[in-house]
């Protein structure tokens, strides 16, 4: 009596359309990729719960302050009273619409620093109103 | 004699590799991405001009010394009970506006932890006043 042969499956995964695939991964990535500008100072960032995302980079200036009142934006140091004229360039950039400020602050900066930046940013108006200080998540 | 047949030369392109070439760029852009979504604490600041006059009744005062002492209502408060206090207070009064005051040293931690409790106590209207020299 002659066994019967099993059937033989086809064993490899089909390949051809898996540059496809990828090309379609690679183009998601080059487009969602936003180079870093620029780093700042560094600085240590406070701790909270209650926090909001910011906007995707493009619509945020960021600006960053630490414990020895140096105050910096788009990788330079500048002087307090700047930040008004700065701010000023950014909002009327037509390639970004600016939203929202966002304070990168160290959680050892004085808080006369901070009210003289408020100060500034209330000067300029409009979207620099809109502050969002950056902080990390707590546990 | 046998006519040497042409050789005939592929006239197209080898695709065998595309796909290891797509995904060097493709892992080139996977390392590259920052996803890390900036997070934060929102604060809308008043616009230049006097400021107003409140009465009274419709004020807390919060005042945050160099040490990151609490006082709340001519009371020392613990950081976070502010949640707690404060979310009771607008219960009563939805008008409270909790008015922050901090002294020129005061650290800008402090001010975030007090800020934070604020915003968890779903409190809107919050009044950054300046430092006292």
């Amino acid at each position: 009596m002659k066994f019967q042969r099993k059937s033989r499956t086809e064993g490899g995964i089909p390949t051809a359309s898996l540059p496809d695939i990828v090309f379609m991964l690679l183009i998601f990535f080059m487009v969602s990729t936003v180079f870093k500008e620029f780093r700042g100072i560094p600085v240590r960032l406070p701790a909270a719960k209650q926090i909001e995302k910011l906007p995707g980079k493009r619509n945020v200036v960021y600006l960053w302050a630490d414990d020895r009142d140096r105050v910096s934006m788009d990788d330079r140091f500048i002087e307090v009273r700047e930040i008004d004229r700065y701010m000023r360039n950014k909002l009327t950039d037509p390639l970004r619409q600016i939203r929202v400020v966002s304070l990168k602050v160290d959680q050892q900066a004085k808080m006369g620093l901070i009210t003289k930046i408020h100060e500034e940013l209330r000067e300029t108006g409009g979207a620099a109103l809109n502050v969002n200080y950056s902080t990390k998540t707590a546990n | 004699m046998v006519v040497e047949k042409k050789k005939e030369r592929s006239s197209e392109i080898p695709t065998s590799s595309l796909a290891d070439i797509a995904f060097l760029l493709l892992i080139f852009f996977l390392v590259t991405t920052t996803i890390d979504v900036d997070k934060g604490i929102g604060l809308v600041l008043p616009p230049p001009g006097d400021p107003k006059e409140i009465s009274k009744k419709n004020i807390t005062n919060l005042l945050i010394n160099k040490e990151g002492k609490v006082m709340l209502d001519d009371q020392i408060t613990d950081i976070l009970m502010i949640k707690n206090i404060i979310r009771e207070k607008i219960a009563q009064n939805p008008n409270l506006i909790v008015s922050v005051k901090t002294e020129e040293n005061t650290q800008y931690r402090h001010y975030i932890q007090v800020l934070d409790q604020l915003k968890q106590a779903n409190a809107k209207k919050i009044s950054i006043a300046e430092p006292a020299k």
